[in-house]
């Protein structure tokens, strides 16, 4: 995995395990990697990824077995989406507006050209 | 985002001191002091990052650690021990990889016949992995090795004896690539909840994501000793276009600035330890409110 320069580590790995969910390869109610574990993946400190798992436990993405391990809840999905949603209203969506407020850009261009994207990635 | 929420208490519930330094004077000579009572309190559990410019003391201050120079006044308590009287029982407990060493004209067999029983614990698989997973050449006799590939042996060596203090002075100095990597996720597996390892880098770029404390040694102290969390609470590293009033120090960068200011927004930016570093011998008095 490659880190970027802009986040927290904490919050990326946050990010990499909400990917995972996402794309279906980690299915609810399955175990995840143990702290130690993916911090020996994503070479980095097992405090790193405890503070990773802490904060996806409150928000209800993974739950902690007592003595077993962490595993992810039946309704992560919609969980991770809210979650992610918050961040990208939050993080990504001022730099967005920005450049649509500079540029001078239309509503209904951008419309259009949202339902090509959708249409050409992802068949819908 | 709420911080309350992520602190964690989880993993720290079993800290005790490890290591309690005070008021600590020691200098090679008596005109030149290195460190002017100095106290620092280190705990299990952590792996601490050692940083400071050439000459402020971070060899030394390890070197102290391991009972290999003395102090002039003040205590150093290691685990119980005091590290001077260099007693067995401490001395099993600490894995001290230093920046320059010697290994003997012997091969590895013989090495670890001769030097592991000094360690009760001495974990003779883990040790065959490590050399596996660190591609040594097990046939070959130390003294002709590279230097990349004999500091592959003591780091394997020291990991192995399960000491409880791992102090490393510069360890990833000599590693290839490949190596650097593998050196990462042996650090990460090796950090335990009853370990305490410290770290001196110049290198930061190849451990920043290891470490989660960073002390800092500057004019004969320690000019920072903060959690990366800790840190990152406080100061926001951001690139940014222009230069204002609330950044506290900033470097020329490609598209803008690198700069580091007061995280008045409770951003949760990523430490930048260079920058850090940078910023704290350039600013000091800047700083010294922020984490007194």
């Amino acid at each position: 995995m490659e880190f970027r320069d802009n986040k927290a580590i904490y919050l990326q790995i946050a990010e990499y395990v909400c990917e995972h969910i996402l794309l279906g390869k980690w299915k609810a109610e399955e175990k995840v990697p143990s702290v130690r574990e993916l911090a020996v993946e994503l070479e980095v400190n097992p405090n790193t990824v405890m503070r990773t798992y802490e904060l996806l436990q409150n928000k209800n993405i993974i739950n902690n077995k007592r003595g077993i391990g962490f595993f992810i809840t039946d309704d992560a999905i919609e969980h991770v989406k809210s979650y992610r949603k918050v961040l990208f209203m939050e993080d990504e969506l001022p730099v967005v507006f920005r450049n649509i407020y500079l540029l001078n850009i239309g509503f209904d261009e951008l419309e259009g050209k949202y339902k090509t994207f959708v249409k050409e990635n992802f068949n819908a | 985002m709420n911080k309350q929420h992520h602190t964690l208490v989880y993993y720290l519930t079993n800290t005790v001191d490890m290591i309690n330094i005070n008021n600590l004077n020691f200098g090679y000579s008596k005109h030149r002091p290195l460190f002017k009572n100095m106290s620092m309190r280190l705990s299990n559990g952590h792996i601490y990052g050692l940083l400071g410019k050439n000459g402020a003391g971070k060899s030394t201050l390890l070197k102290n650690l391991a009972g290999l120079v003395y102090a002039q006044s003040g205590t150093l308590d290691v685990m119980g021990y005091d590290p001077a009287k260099r007693q067995p029982a401490l001395l099993e407990q600490i894995c001290f990889i230093p920046e320059e060493f010697y290994l003997p004209s012997v091969k590895i067999d013989a090495y670890i016949k001769a030097n592991a029983p000094f360690y009760k614990n001495f974990d003779h698989n883990y040790f065959t992995d490590l050399i596996k997973e660190l591609d040594i050449p097990v046939e070959q006799k130390l003294i002709n090795m590279s230097y990349g590939q004999k500091k592959k042996v003591i780091i394997a060596f020291g990991l192995a004896t399960q000491a409880k203090l791992v102090i490393m002075d510069e360890p990833t100095n000599g590693l290839d690539i490949p190596s650097k990597a593998q050196f990462r996720k042996i650090m990460a597996s090796a950090m335990t909840d009853e370990r305490c390892i410290i770290i001196s880098t110049h290198q930061v770029r190849d451990l920043d994501n290891l470490i989660d404390t960073v002390i800092m040694l500057d004019e004969n102290d320690i000019a920072l000793k903060a959690t990366v969390e800790g840190i990152t609470a406080k100061l926001t590293f951001k690139k940014v276009k222009e230069i204002d009033d609330s950044i506290i120090y900033a470097e020329p960068s490609l598209s803008g600035y690198n700069a580091v200011m007061p995280n008045y927004h409770h951003e949760e930016s990523k430490l930048d330890m260079e920058l850090l570093f940078n910023a704290i011998l350039a600013e000091k008095i800047k700083f010294k409110p922020l984490f007194s």
